[in-house]
């Protein structure tokens, strides 16, 4: 049995942290609170001079080719520091739209530029509240020129370049829609800042007016292409998420062993055992079934689209529960904003919907299990 | 990352396989069932001792136990590799054994003297005697040091008397390790004393416990005027507290060493495929869909979990 990641790939993820605890503490975090940047620029050119975003991007678009059991291990640590940095958008959904569907020369183009740090990247689906379904999707791509509104987009207000869910023909639902390459520096393309729940990632609206746009895989993959993206980021996101999830549980256990009340510590009431107990086992389980999803990314198995699912629903649960048990566990202090609880809870929210919400992620599990033992 | 043996589990995995295909025919589907569940009957006992014998001939009784004792001195790993392929042959459990080999005889391992050993690892790995642990009291649930049972000595016999319960398998168990209070003059933990003794000694009563499945795996015994010789004592008089943890520590192991059934997908799909609710097949309600992901998450989170744990094993970590 060998089902860990190897003492390299924990290197790895030993190196990340060490660099983290150093470059991107809670104080780092504070100050994307604080101030108006979108993300810190600073640890995001220190992240790009050690590789991490070509961690697992082919050498041959100017990737460290790795793989994907490294990137996982170093969005772990990313999760842990919420290192307020574009990088899922970048690496996990951008990069992966161009792996999954870009031509050999789309690679060539704007791969290497990820890899070094140059390029972020994000994904437009949403175009306002309510679930994102093929009917749903108004904005057009047609002839190279895409128009139409995204909104909430993650990273939008920072991001170089975006893959834009469009319809580009009047066939209905999903063999009407393609996806769209666009460089958001085009004439045509505007972005306004969205407020959002965690102020340490610009979300924007985009709106295209005839913008210059080039296609991203075929007319009518759209849908499929972005399924497959989501599918592949929701096991990188896990990663994130569990690395988030544990910090919650060390802050608050830490916390319940120096806070005093009635003389003893509050650690020693089981009111607070439980609550710890119960964010450990979350997490755990959540770890298991990101290691699932690990696996079945690094060797393309077939099961990988129900491995996602499981990583991502259980992940979310477990930052959810976690992020909001230490801040009970914390009490009153942890309710303030000079504390760090809301930072997590917040990441928590964040990470939890950037790819759809659980709601979402559940049905699609079902649906896995049901073609896997088809009737 | 991968879920493949290594060499050396791969070879023991063969080997462990050879020799269920030579003693016993694969199982047609695996059954689930609540150990504690198991009716035993006598026939369903006698094949079970039976089974245990051919496994403690070969060294598979006992995997990790040293070589005549029941194992091959094999690691936890190989331990583990022969629990899952006998689960695929339709062959007794071993759970009418698993408290008297898990707990009980590592407990008399560590803490009895050479005859003491001679006398009792053998049968009780070969299955054809039965040990029951005694520990818990009608009056102390999950505080078991506060328990009541008494053992008073006159010259070189200890005279018990009081009662224990949930006694898992004491109804077909031979022998038991009884935890009992020598000196109640001192803090709780420190006036424990352990003992070994016959459930068919006289004055000892047991009764089995109907539970909320109509099964009875457990038991409540009393203990009226029982007669033990001082040569059945395991450790020091004062020390049981210390001998129950070795015994307790064995439990964590037995218990959560297993791997349990998980949901069982294609039957819980077929329910709510045929089930029709108010508005159409339950495997169409989004509240049904959302915790059939809900159970999922969970069961396969406890499976990969487990792989987890045996990674490091296999990793001697």
């Amino acid at each position: 049995m060998n089902f860990d990641f190897s003492d390299d790939q924990k290197q790895i993820k030993d190196q990340a942290r060490k660099f983290l605890s150093e470059k991107c503490t809670t104080k780092t975090v504070r100050k994307l609170y604080e101030g108006t940047a979108g993300y810190d620029a600073v640890l995001w050119k220190q992240i790009a001079e050690m590789g991490w975003m070509g961690t697992a991007i082919p050498e041959e678009f100017g990737g460290l080719g790795l793989g994907y059991l490294e990137l996982c291990v170093v969005a772990e640590e990313l999760g842990r520091a919420l290192a307020p940095v574009p990088f899922s958008s970048t690496v996990y959904v951008f990069a992966e739209a161009l792996l999954a569907a870009g031509t050999d020369e789309q690679k060539k183009r704007l791969l290497p530029k990820v890899a070094s740090g140059e390029l972020i990247g994000c994904l437009a689906r949403s175009e306002g509240a309510g679930a994102v379904l093929p009917k749903n999707i108004r904005a057009s791509f047609k002839g190279g020129r895409l128009s139409g509104t995204k909104i909430a987009v993650a990273d939008g207000m920072d991001a170089d370049y975006a893959v834009v869910l469009a319809r580009a023909s009047e066939e209905a639902g999903e063999r009407g829609l393609q996806l769209a390459l666009v460089d958001l520096k085009s004439a045509g393309v505007k972005r306004r800042k969205v407020t959002s729940l965690d102020p340490s990632r610009g979300t924007a609206e985009l709106t295209f007016d005839n913008a210059n746009a080039e296609a991203l895989g075929k007319a009518g993959e759209g849908w499929q292409n972005t399924s497959r993206v989501l599918d592949r980021a929701a096991i990188l996101m896990a990663f994130e998420q569990v690395g988030g999830a544990d910090v919650c549980l060390v802050m608050a256990k830490d916390y319940a062993m120096s806070r005093y009340a009635f003389g003893r510590p509050i650690a020693s009431f089981q009111a607070i055992k439980h609550k710890l107990a119960d964010m450990y086992v979350g997490n755990e389980l959540a770890r298991s079934n990101a290691y699932y999803g690990a696996w079945a990314l690094s060797t393309g198995a077939r099961e990988l689209p129900l491995a996602a699912a499981a990583a991502r629903v259980s992940a979310t649960q477990a930052f959810d529960f976690a992020s909001k048990e230490s801040i009970q566990t914390h009490g009153g202090i942890g309710f303030t904003w000079e504390a760090d609880c809301h930072f997590y809870y917040k990441r928590s929210k964040q990470l939890g919907l950037a790819l759809g919400p659980q709601r979402v992620w559940k049905d699609k599990l079902v649906g896995e299990l049901e073609t896997s033992n088809a009737a | 990352m991968d879920f493949e043996d290594n060499a050396q589990e791969a070879a023991f995995r063969a080997e462990v396989r050879a020799w269920l295909d030579q003693n016993a025919k694969p199982r047609a589907r695996r059954e689930a069932g609540d150990p504690l569940d198991e009716r035993y009957d006598a026939s369903a006992m006698q094949r079970a001792r039976e089974w245990q014998k051919i496994k403690a001939e070969k060294g598979y009784a006992r995997v990790t136990w040293p070589k005549g004792m029941g194992g091959i001195g094999g690691t936890p790993m190989q331990s583990i590799i022969f629990g899952q392929e006998e689960s695929k042959y339709d062959v007794p459990a071993g759970s009418p054994f698993a408290i008297g080999l898990g707990m009980c005889i590592p407990t008399v391992m560590t803490y009895c003297g050479d005859e003491v050993k001679q006398r009792y690892v053998k049968p009780a790995v070969e299955g054809s005697e039965i040990w029951c642990q005694l520990f818990s009291e009608p009056a102390g649930g999950s505080d078991v040091a506060a328990l009541k049972t008494r053992a008073v000595k006159d010259g070189d016999t200890w005279t018990i008397n009081g009662s224990k319960i949930w006694t898992t398998g004491a109804q077909f168990s031979d022998y038991g390790l009884l935890l009992t209070r020598t000196d109640p003059n001192v803090p709780k933990h420190k006036g424990l004393t352990m003992f070994h003794l016959s459930m068919k000694a006289p004055g000892v009563d047991v009764r089995p416990i109907k539970q909320a499945s109509g099964a009875s795996g457990f038991n409540e015994i009393f203990f009226t005027d029982v007669k033990i010789p001082d040569s059945q004592r395991v450790g020091e008089v004062g020390q049981g507290w210390q001998v129950a943890l070795t015994t307790l520590m064995h439990e964590r192991l037995a218990v959560g060493g297993g791997q349990g059934g998980g949901l069982d997908v294609p039957q819980l799909l077929q329910l709510a495929r045929s089930l029709e609710l108010e508005d159409g097949p339950a495997i169409k309600n989004a509240a049904v869909r959302e915790k059939i992901a809900d159970w999922y998450v969970r069961s396969a989170g406890l499976k990969y979990t487990t792989l987890r744990t045996m990674t490091a094993l296999s990793r001697g970590q």
